[in-house]
């Protein structure tokens, strides 16, 4: 393309340029640069080599393996399998271990914990949040309060069996929604007032509220409103709330009911991962 | 009257009551508000077409005196447009990053929660301003370098037009939830169709244009534009190939399943940037540079050979975007490899772009706009290199689904594609309006406030992706992952909060520009072309 005979050299480089022009604008006719050109061939001869070493080819029979065997599957299996092996030992203990056996032995205790950390992370922690803490309708597992029982046992069978959720061993128990099940309005704040009084200070007449809770809520609740983990009834005479314990929200669960959905995580995990999970929520500061 | 302008006058009426009756039988109602909006835009393009042909001359000279009579108007038209979707897009780029800071930001409105806002994000940046720019600078550089007026009178208007008709009802759609869930391709079927014929349009007017050019050669933006064209279209028929469940409904199911359609979905969307966001804007760059440095081009050998190069790597690298997933082994190797040899063609347009200026680097000290154009090939530079980087399988397992990723693209999108675009309307909106730009001191504001927002962001992104990618990864002496996902996610908000003030100050910047353009337009139109001396051209 470069006019030989018309040689338009440009004075800033002294490089000749191709000779045309389009709207003011010149073209140096400057070669390829050398390192440029070395590097785009250096890129295909390496491709080249990775397609000797790598699956690379399809054909009608499959891909090309290469020379090294690499496939992506292959190498995530493999991987897997060293996470195994560096585990097992310490998994196969689990499993041949009680719960309290596992507690009690500081080497198992830890490895559990670790375990159940990890798992609690994948699993627990959307719901109940990434350090157990829990929030409004997940209960907290870092404190003394238990809805269904905080020893070992009760806790494993929590997680086996779940809470409401088709499991035939899991957890039942329902709150009631009183209003539609036979509580009015100026009952449910009477009540409402009672509840409220077990952990704060008045000077008003909850009596009536009293008396409500007596021939209703006592059943399950206890007299004393201290609860029973046998039915997942919390204990009302303490400021720790799963649904929030101001006079709405208690208006609110007791007209409508509670009973959240907890999945009964036996057929999804297997037992070494359930018993580390035990041991890592006993571990979080409520264990009994 | 010409029979074109009958035509358009039939055609508009024909499409106006086509989309009434589908409106009358529409599913939802948001599919039959998009059919109202057509039908609006048949009776409004009617109208524009009986008062064009009221109001113009009887004969519209291909040239006069001798030089070419060139057609400004559509390039008029889109060089605002893109002014204004890039605020619109960079603002809800901006919304959508303080949602990733602060979830509850969307209080709960379907309408602009993240998964809707951030396709409008998406496709107000890349598609309305990025192709708005594209089009008016590829309709006034095809014009000037060929020494001819545009093809057809109606067609680029309709082109223009049109395409930002597109816009209207992808950006609406996504607000009102109507989506196919494919990256950078979410609009459904009837926008698609409405967008190819669109396109052919474009294609048709470029082509026609070059067709009757006054110079011997096709100087090399327009290569550049031609193969961004074409490859647009053929991308966007592929992916895009679905079977509406009905004529009255916006949903439509796609005819690629599983891996096949995986595969399909990322040779368009990294075609789409490579031939939306790379092509086009070399384009420009092949242009504005050498126009405003008042400098020949490096090299006319290097054109060819990274031109060829380009286009022949880009269409394969696609795969890399799936490494670690369903996808056949051999399908990332090419990918990856691919992209790993096109590493050097993309550097030979950055090479080119920079060289350049040998001979003239001491007008980046006076000039911003020059100095604006320089930085983004510069950041093209970074980008092209980092993305082969991160198609190494190796280095994909750490940045893949990390915010690395994120960043890699803003890097490119607001260094390369946002300064190129902001370079070229600095230098077309004076010449297409024969005014002299309000402030030179502005376009400097600009430049400083947008190129720190870029750094704070893209640094933001480097230091969070990566830490993200390490904590997915780490494992305890036992065995064990140490974080959970919750954990990685509640790490990253410092740095989704430096990257919202970045992407803050390059809207800032953005509105700077505007300001200027403003005050541009509103000064007195100059006798002779201002600025940059090119060719006396007589106004439209």
């Amino acid at each position: 393309m470069v006019d030989h005979t018309h040689q338009d050299i440009d004075a800033a480089t002294g490089t000749a340029t191709t000779g045309h022009e389009w709207d003011g604008i010149k073209e140096l006719n400057t070669p390829l640069p050398k390192w440029w050109l070395y590097v785009l061939y250096a890129t295909m001869v390496w491709s080249v080599g990775y397609w000797i070493l790598y699956p690379a080819i399809p054909l009608p029979g499959g891909q090309t393996p290469g020379i090294l065997g690499w496939s992506s599957r292959g190498a995530v299996t493999a991987e897997l399998q060293d996470l195994q092996a560096q585990r097992a030992s310490m998994v196969t203990q689990l499993n041949n271990s009680t719960l309290q056996q596992i507690a009690s032995d500081p080497k198992m205790a830890e490895f559990a914990r670790a375990f159940g950390h990890s798992a609690f992370g994948v699993n627990c922690a959307p719901c109940h949040g990434s350090n157990g803490q829990g929030s409004k309708g997940y209960p907290n597992l870092t404190a003394d309060r238990w809805l269904w029982g905080g020893t070992l046992d009760q806790i494993s069978a929590t997680i086996t069996h779940g809470a409401r959720y088709g499991d035939p061993d899991g957890h039942q128990g329902d709150m009631p929604a009183w209003g539609t099940a036979g509580l009015d309005k100026q009952q449910i704040e009477n009540v409402a007032n009672y509840v409220y009084s077990l952990s704060h200070k008045t000077t008003a007449d909850v009596s009536a509220g009293q008396k409500v809770f007596a021939d209703n809520c006592a059943a399950c609740h206890g007299e004393n409103a201290k609860g029973n983990p046998d039915v997942g009834a919390p204990n009302l005479t303490t400021r720790i709330w799963l649904y929030g314990g101001d006079k709405a929200d208690l208006i609110q669960t007791i007209t409508y009911g509670r009973g959240g959905h907890m999945p009964a995580w036996g057929s999804k995990l297997d037992p070494a991962t359930i018993k580390a999970l035990t041991v890592y929520v006993h571990s979080l500061g409520g264990g009994q | 009257m010409t029979i074109g302008e009958m035509l358009g006058i039939i055609l508009s009426f024909a499409g106006a009551f086509l989309t009434l009756f589908i409106a009358s039988r529409a599913y939802t109602a948001a599919y039959a508000f998009h059919m109202f909006l057509f039908a609006l835009a048949g009776f409004g393009s009617a109208f524009l077409i009986f008062k064009r042909y009221t109001n113009r001359p009887a004969f519209i000279p291909q040239e006069i005196d001798g030089r070419p009579n060139y057609n400004y108007g559509p390039i008029q038209f889109a060089s605002l447009a893109a002014v204004l979707w890039g605020i619109a897009g960079f603002l809800v780029g901006l919304i959508v990053a303080l949602e990733l800071a602060y979830p509850d930001l969307s209080m709960g409105l379907p309408w602009i929660n993240f998964g809707r806002l951030r396709p409008l994000h998406t496709s107000a940046v890349i598609f309305a301003f990025g192709g708005n720019v594209l089009i008016s600078t590829s309709l006034y550089v095809v014009q000037r370098t060929c020494r001819a007026r545009l093809a057809g009178e109606l067609a680029p208007w309709f082109v223009v037009l049109g395409y930002n008709l597109f816009i209207v009802i992808a950006g609406t759609g996504y607000l009102l939830g109507i989506t196919q869930s494919k990256e950078y391709a979410e609009p459904e079927w009837y926008a698609d169709l409405w967008l190819t014929i669109v396109w052919v349009s474009y294609l048709m007017v470029f082509l026609a244009t070059l067709w009757k050019r006054k110079e011997p050669h096709i100087y090399v933006a327009n290569w550049f534009t031609l193969a961004f064209i074409i490859t647009i279209a053929m991308l966007h028929l592929g992916n895009n190939a679905a079977i509406p469940v009905s004529i009255f409904s916006p949903k439509s199911y796609i005819v690629w399943s599983g891996v096949q359609d995986a595969m399909f979905q990322w040779w368009y969307g990294h075609n789409a940037v490579g031939f939306f966001l790379t092509a086009g804007f070399l384009a420009i760059m092949y242009y504005f540079v050498p126009k405003r440095a008042e400098r020949p081009v490096y090299s006319y050998r290097l054109s060819i050979i990274h031109f060829w190069a380009l286009i022949f790597m880009y269409i394969w690298a696609g795969p890399h975007h799936l490494h670690y997933t369903a996808l056949p082994d051999w399908a990332g190797t090419l990918g990856m490899t691919f992209s790993i040899m096109l590493w050097m063609p993309s550097w030979g347009g950055m090479i080119n772009g920079l060289m350049t200026l040998s001979g003239a680097w001491d007008k980046l000290r006076t000039d911003p706009v020059l100095r604006m154009l320089v930085v983004s090939v510069a950041f093209y530079g970074m980008s092209t290199f980092e993305g082969p980087l991160m198609s190494i399988k190796v280095v994909n397992s750490l940045s893949h689904y990390t915010d690395w990723t994120i960043g890699h693209v803003h890097s490119g999108a607001l260094g390369w594609v946002g300064f190129v675009s902001f370079g070229a309307l600095y230098c077309m909106i004076p010449w297409v309006f024969n005014r002299r730009l309000y402030s030179l001191k502005l376009v400097n504001w600009h430049f400083w406030v947008a190129t720190i927002g870029i750094v704070l962001y893209i640094t933001a992104m480097w230091v969070s992706g990566i830490l993200q990618g390490l904590m997915w990864r780490a494992y305890t002496a036992n065995g064990f992952l140490e974080y959970s996902f919750i954990e990685t996610v509640e790490a990253m908000h410092p740095f989704y909060v430096i990257r919202a003030a970045g992407g803050g100050l390059f809207l800032v910047g953005a509105l700077i520009m505007a300001f200027n353009f403003y005050k541009t337009l509103a000064s007195p139109e100059e006798a002779g072309a201002p600025e940059a001396k090119p060719a006396l051209a007589p106004a439209e």
